[in-house]
């Protein structure tokens, strides 16, 4: 018999289920990420299309998705890193708070710096 | 794959994760700085053609991509649909390779 | 005198939950309210039990999806509107109802090397280990596991790697890689490492969350983790 979402249901958890998610659509995003890029091998023009493409508002509501997720993957990474390389602490939950902030604000940060 | 190759692998996706904790937060950074006047072709290329170091540092954030994004997959993969032994790391490896080879070729195609 | 609702796991890994109305009681604890039910209601229902003051580790169930010692929690800490779900242990096979077979459980502790080994005979000097020490605070910190399953059944990775040594196993394996008289690490960092082992660990931290001896599987697992890719990279990890 399997766990349900009452074993689940804690911040460490959640904390792992943002890495994992945001990982995932991040790894699905990469390819696209680099197509786009790669379009500036036909010169300016190439890119400039795409470019023009992600001023609609949609696109740019999906871009600031993008930061969060790439924030949160970081944020949650680093924190990570902490929980296994540094000699156990008893100030991890607070780890797990910073990492939310973090996020949050690099999210706010793309999203007020846009024109 | 002998358990040392699996402690190697776990060493591998830690330590690149190290380096793409430095490339991801100057990305950040730096995207959220050339967003604000919008972005065009020539304002974006106009900064990054001919920079040698700029593509250096993307060089290095393509290569760690493509070194922590697969062993990540490979966990993921594995535990979602109880999928283990060679054919999940041949995928997993092509998909690095994959990464690393449009990977370099945008940053090719965004710095020379 | 109020009623709780209680639903209990029937059958084996396919049954059913059956319902029973159990008379409410001040300082009831789950585990009383299991035994009224096998004891007044029905005497086919299975449950195992010992010590119940919470020493021994073996009434740990499922209460209301969350695994604990049915003998240490209070009806009125967990029952909400005055129901109770009761069920096995999870990541282990049922025997019946709410007895699982501990078997794997234990087999894995083995396989971690959660075994001490020792090189001293009789003849030598009593080792003297400083309580204060690094090593044996970090040993100290995870000793006091009875094996009761908590950490287990609450583990997703557990769930997800049927291969995987688990959290008591693995926090065992750390107190004796502390333990300056065991000679047997060598082997034991080779036996707790890779996909089935340390390093299949998420950092969910359902383990330690739910463990009852307040002990942290997960800051065993970090550790050991330092310490097989230490011995990786240094060439001296077996296999």
């Amino acid at each position: 018999m399997k766990n349900d979402f009452r074993a689940r249901n804690h911040p460490a958890y959640w904390a792992f289920l943002a890495h994992r998610v945001s990982g995932v659509l991040l790894s699905l995003f990469l390819p696209l990420h680099f197509w786009a890029l790669g379009r500036a091998l036909q010169g300016d023009a190439g890119l400039d299309a795409f470019l023009r493409w992600s001023e609609q508002p949609l696109v740019k509501f999906a871009e600031t998705v993008l930061v969060v997720l790439l924030a949160a993957h970081l944020t949650g990474g680093l924190r990570l890193l902490a929980l296994e390389f540094l000699a156990w602490r008893d100030w991890h939950k607070s780890l797990l708070a910073l990492a939310a902030g973090v996020t949050i604000a690099a999210g706010l940060a793309f999203l007020l710096n846009l024109p | 794959m002998n358990t040392r190759s699996q402690v190697l692998l776990w060493a591998a996706q830690r330590a690149s994760a190290a380096v793409l904790a430095v490339c991801v937060v100057v990305h950040l950074v730096t995207i959220i700085y050339a967003v604000r006047n919008g972005l065009s072709a020539a304002e974006v290329l106009g900064r990054t053609q001919g920079s040698v170091a700029w593509a250096a540092f993307y060089a290095l954030f393509v290569a760690a991509v493509s070194v922590h994004a697969p062993i990540g997959l490979r966990s993921v993969l594995a535990e979602t649909f109880n999928w283990r032994g060679a054919s999940l790391e041949v995928t997993v490896a092509a998909t690095g390779l994959a990464l690393a080879l449009w990977g370099f070729r945008a940053v090719y195609a965004v710095f020379a | 005198m109020s009623a709780l609702r209680v639903s209990v796991w029937r059958g084996t890994e396919s049954g059913r939950f059956q319902s029973f109305e159990v008379p409410r009681l001040a300082s009831q604890t789950v585990l009383d309210v299991v035994t009224f039910i096998q004891r007044e209601l029905d005497p086919t229902l299975a449950y195992r039990y010992a010590c119940r003051v919470g020493m021994c580790g073996s009434c740990a169930m499922t209460v209301n999806g969350r695994a604990r010692w049915t003998c240490r929690t209070h009806v009125d800490s967990v029952a909400q509107g005055g129901r109770l779900e009761i069920a096995p242990l999870r990541n282990l096979p049922v025997v019946r109802d709410l007895v699982t077979d501990m078997t794997p459980f234990f087999d894995k502790w083995a396989s971690a090397r959660g075994r001490f080994q020792g090189g001293a005979t009789r003849k030598d000097d009593f080792a003297r280990v400083a309580p204060g020490s690094p090593a044996r605070q970090l040993a100290d910190a995870g000793i006091e596991c009875i094996g009761c399953g908590v950490c287990y059944s609450s583990c997703d990775v557990v769930a997800w790697t049927p291969a995987y040594l688990g959290p008591a196993a693995l926090n065992r394996a750390w107190t004796l890689v502390n333990d300056v008289r065991d000679t047997g690490n060598r082997a034991r960092l080779a036996a707790v490492a890779g996909d089935a082992g340390c390093h299949a660990c998420h950092t969910h931290m359902s383990c330690s969350e739910r463990c009852p001896k307040q002990i942290s599987p997960t800051a065993a697992i970090a550790g050991l983790k330092r310490a097989t890719a230490l011995a990786a990279l240094r060439g001296e990890l077996e296999g």
